[in-house]
This record gives C-alpha cells, structure tokens and sequence, in this order.
C-alpha cells in the first residue's frame, strides 16, 4: 500500500458526490480540530471537504483495505483491527466511536450513506487484482500500450477468427462468481490433445467468447456433457466431414439467463445463444489445440462450427421438452451437446395435417447425408416451428407420436437403400423395411417464431456407439 | 496510458514435445508387424493386401483394430500393439 493505514485511531472515508459526506463536512472538521481524525480519505476530490488534510484514495486502495460499502463510514481502529464502525450518518454511534458528546448539533439525528466507489459495479474485482489476492493460476501476458489486445490474441491464434472478448483478471473473476465451483476445479481432459482444463481456463475462454458470469453453469454443465466418451468430441473435432457442438438449453435456466427460443432462435442476435457454444469451441481451441489445418481436417466446415446454442420452447404444456424425454425430472435446468454438420430446412407450406406435414418432413429427413443411406449410424435433430407444432398438437398428437411416425415414415425398402451404412440393422425389421435412423438417433425439439411453416433439420454427425451420442447433463448452479 | 494491459493465457499452457522420428529399422527380418485397422471403410481391403504381401516375404504380422475411427484406440489396443510388435501399419483413410 502506498501510504500504510494508521493502526489505532478514527478513519473516515467519505466522497464529494454524496449528500451525507457533504453534510457531515462540519463533523469532519469538528473531529480534525480536536486531532482525533488519524485518517480522512476522500474517493473522489482531494480537496474535500475543504481545508482538512484529506488523504487522496481515488485509487480507492484504502477504501478496498478497509472493506468500505458505504460513505461516509467512520472507522474505530485499534491494534490494526476494526474495533467499530458507524456507516452512513447516525449520531448516536458516531458519539460513542468518538467519544463526544453533541456531535454535529446542527445536523438531523440520521442520514443514510451512499455507495462507496470501491463497491461499484464491476469495481470490487478491479481493485482485487490490484490490491488483493485472486487465486488466478493462469500465465499473465502483458500487452504493452500502444499494442491492441484484440489484435494480440488474432496473432496468438487464440480465436476462432472472430474477435474475442480480452480475458482480463477482472473479468475472468467475474466470470468465476457465475459458478459454485472452485476455479482450480479441473473438469476434464479437452480433445483432441486430452489437455487438462480447470473451471478457470473454462471462465478464460467463456469471456473471450462473449459470455455473461450467469452463463457460465450452462457452459460448464455443456463442457462436461461434451467430454462424456459417447459423445466422442475427438472424433467431432477431428473429422474430415466438418462438425461442430449443438447446445439444447432446457428449464428454468434458459429464461433465467435470456435465451432465445423463439424467432430466430437458431440465428444471430441472442448473447447467450451466440456465446455459449462459442465458448465450448474456444476450449476446444486454447486448451485442446483443435486448430483448423492441424488436427481438425474439416474438408468444407459450416458457419455452426463456431458453436450453435439455443432453448428448447417449453411454452406449451403439452409438448414433452427433449431434457425430459431423456429421463430428467420435469422443471431441471439441463443441456443436450448434439454433434452436428449443418442445418437445412424443411419448408411444406401446404401440409394441413400431421399425416401429411409427416410424410413431408420424413422425405427431408431421408436426404440427411445421402438418401440411400439408412440403417443407422445417421444422427439428426428435427426442429419443429410454432406452426408445425399447430398442426401436430391439432391432430392430438404428442411427441411419442410424433417421433414413431417420423420413425416409420422414413423407414425405406432394401432395394432403395444402401444397407448397413455403418453396420447397423442390416437386412431390414421385421417389416422387412430399413429403418433410416436407429432409435435415439433422431431428436425432435420445439423452437421458432409461431409464423412461418418452415422447420429445420440440424444434420447430425456419425451416431451411436461408434460415433456420437447426443449426451444430456442437468445443469449445476 | 503507459499501463499494459493483463491478458490471462487461455491455451493449456503446455507445449507438446517434438521427438524425433525413430529410424526405421534395416530389415524386417525377424520382427513382427502390427497392421491396425481403425474401422474406416475399405481399410481391411488395404491391410489384407499388406497381409499377403508380407507373408510373401515370411514376416509375421499381428491384426488389431479400433472399434471405431471417431474414437481414440482403447488403451488395451495400444499396450497389445506396444508389447507384441516391432513396428505397425495404420491404415487410416477410407
């Protein structure tokens, strides 16, 4: 510290910008003609109040020793402790802190304070890492005026070719509060180079990619399901067919942080949605080394690579949201990481009912990677629009018999297919037919605006157990 | 102004190591060759062909396969190629 803090006598802290501290000037005075003022700090003006020896803390360091919420606040200080403390303006305990008796007469018996600046928005982590301890782990790189970060981390190769949010100490602390978990917590080994990652390196890269601190459980809950082995994120990020992460947001959560189920839900626009998948890649990135050239060998890529996130729309009772389905209770805050290689959409603006809308979407459905292919390993994510849920819930159908029909409506004959794509379910069912996907390959969720009879396939990548497996996780506050 | 500005490292802060390319050896001549095949399609066609080709020349050969190219090798796969063969063949491409 620049100036030690005196061990034993009064303190008081005040700033100009605040009615109370002004109102009090007279008392301040009173006390500092009678010597018993060993401290006067002052927040934001030197000179106030005027004529006293004010102890300039614009750099708030005394204020952030001190532990300072309120202005003024008058401190007992004895043997390097607090021994008493009067916050705001309250005659009595100002009496009894200074022993004197008609303490500032004049002024009314009270007066609440105002904030102190060390508490302001954003400012208690700023003077941590100038003053305090922070318990970051990671290297610090400088980067020297006139030099510009941004342009800094294009040059390290930290980003996914968009700029990235300058993980600064104060921001990577704010970003840890968004978490329980402890910042050396590690939460497993990042693909493809299977580098450990704490929750720290995760709150690095969640700033660099835009995120808010109450993202960050989403983030991690994302991270840990991406790193269950059936979801083979390796694989995902190695591939030759270009694949990125699909993050489905159900629950409370998605609303809680502000995430867009509804128009444009798959687009640009949305913080959360744009940020939190964004985040998962950087990790893949920085931590993992998953560097587009090196061992990610995408032949074409897809503009979702740089990470897709959306909410599941639970505004309707009657449809099942997909957290559930996969066996969570009704009401858990939960992700679904889905491997993905694109989106395309389907669009029957003349399907007025769920027999035809599903024939419709079935014949989309069978394009995915090629039509002839079936018999499994083939993953996709069916997103039904407002208006084609309208149909469906129309006809009294729910989501188990949403799901069956598409299941039996893109089953094909042999001849049409080529069987055994991955070496699944060769030869046909029972019924002698091929079934397109393998059951729990195909996802159906509810999202979009209520206009527009559009919905949008999300083209998996290479599923079940020799691929990857959509992977759900509840969502830890 | 003058003040830099503190970036913290997002990498893992590691950097790998680079081991240089064992030599390969003279002869194959009494060694034994692991042909691995990591479930691509048609990387059995390649590897039987390699099979053939060296029991031409009376050199031993073992077979081991990955369950599937999306994942790593399991690791048992990886220790049996280790202890019981000289070099390996890894036929990677569809």
């Amino acid at each position: 510290m620049a100036m030690p803090l005196p061990n034993d006598g009064l303190l008081l802290v005040v700033k100009r910008d605040c009615p109370t501290c002004q109102l009090i000037a007279p008392v301040a005075r009173d006390l500092a003609q009678r010597g018993l003022l060993a401290g006067l700090f002052s927040q934001d003006d030197p000179d106030f109040p005027e004529g006293l020896q004010v102890i300039d803390d614009r750099e708030l360091e005394a204020s952030f020793a001190l532990d300072v919420e309120i202005v003024p606040s008058l401190i007992r200080r004895q043997g390097g402790h607090d021994a008493g403390r009067a916050i705001g303006w309250h005659r009595g305990e100002w009496q009894n802190l200074s022993g004197i008796d008609g303490l500032g007469a004049d002024l009314p018996e009270e007066r609440p304070g105002c904030g102190s600046l060390s508490v302001a928005p954003g400012m208690a982590e700023e003077l941590l890492v100038r003053f305090g301890e922070t318990g970051i782990r990671a290297r610090d790189v400088e980067v020297h005026f006139p030099e510009d970060p941004v342009e800094q981390m294009f040059d390290r190769g930290w980003t996914d070719g968009l700029p990235v949010v300058p993980p600064t100490p104060a921001r990577v602390l704010r970003m840890l509060a968004g978490t329980s978990r402890a910042p050396g917590d590690i939460v497993g080994a990042i693909p493809p180079g299977f580098e450990t990652c704490t929750v720290e390196k995760a709150a690095i890269n969640a700033v660099m990619a835009g995120c808010r601190p109450d993202y960050l459980p989403v983030v991690l809950a994302a991270l840990d399901a991406a790193l269950d082995p059936d979801f083979a994120w390796s694989g995902l990020l190695s591939t030759t067919m270009g694949a990125g992460v699909a993050v489905l947001v159900n629950g409370p959560i998605a609303k809680r942080i502000g995430m867009n189920a509804g128009l444009n839900a798959l687009g640009h626009g949305n913080r959360a949605n744009s940020t939190i998948a964004r985040a998962l890649q950087l990790i893949a990135i920085n931590v993992g080394g998953a560097a587009p050239g090196g061992v990610d060998r995408s032949t074409l890529g897809h503009p979702g690579k740089r990470g897709m996130a959306f909410a599941e729309d639970e505004s309707d009772p009657a449809w099942q949201p997909l957290a559930v389905a996969r066996g969570l209770q009704p009401g858990t805050s939960a992700v679904t990481v889905f491997g993905f290689c694109g989106t395309s959409i389907n669009n029957d603006e003349k399907a007025r009912d769920a027999e035809g809308l599903t024939g419709s979407i079935a014949t989309c459905l069978n394009a995915t990677y090629h039509p002839r292919f079936a018999g499994g390993g083939i993953g996709a994510m069916l997103v039904l629009s407002g208006e084609y849920w309208r149909i469906y819930r129309g006809s009294g159908w729910d989501r188990a018999r949403i799901e069956t029909a598409l299941h039996e409506a893109t089953r094909r004959a042999p001849d049409k297919v080529e069987q055994g794509y991955v070496g699944v379910h060769e030869g046909g069912d029972e019924t002698g037919l091929v079934a397109k996907f393998a059951p729990g390959d195909l996802l159906v969720v509810r999202a979009g605006s209520s206009a527009g009879l559009f919905s949008t396939i999300i083209q998996g990548w290479g599923s079940g157990p020799r691929g990857s497996q959509p992977v759900t996780r509840e969502v830890i506050p | 102004m003058t003040e830099a500005t503190i970036l913290l490292d997002p990498t893992s802060e590691r950097s790998g190591a680079i081991r240089a390319r064992r030599a390969p050896p003279p002869s194959l001549d009494g060694l034994t060759v692991g042909l691995l095949d990591i479930s691509k399609g048609r990387g059995d066609v390649f590897l039987d062909r390699l099979q053939s080709l060296f029991a031409e020349r009376g050199i031993d050969v073992e077979r081991f396969a990955k369950p599937t190219f999306a994942k790593k090798a399991p690791d048992e796969v990886s220790a049996a190629i280790a202890e019981r063969c000289d070099v390996v063949v890894e036929a990677l491409a569809d």
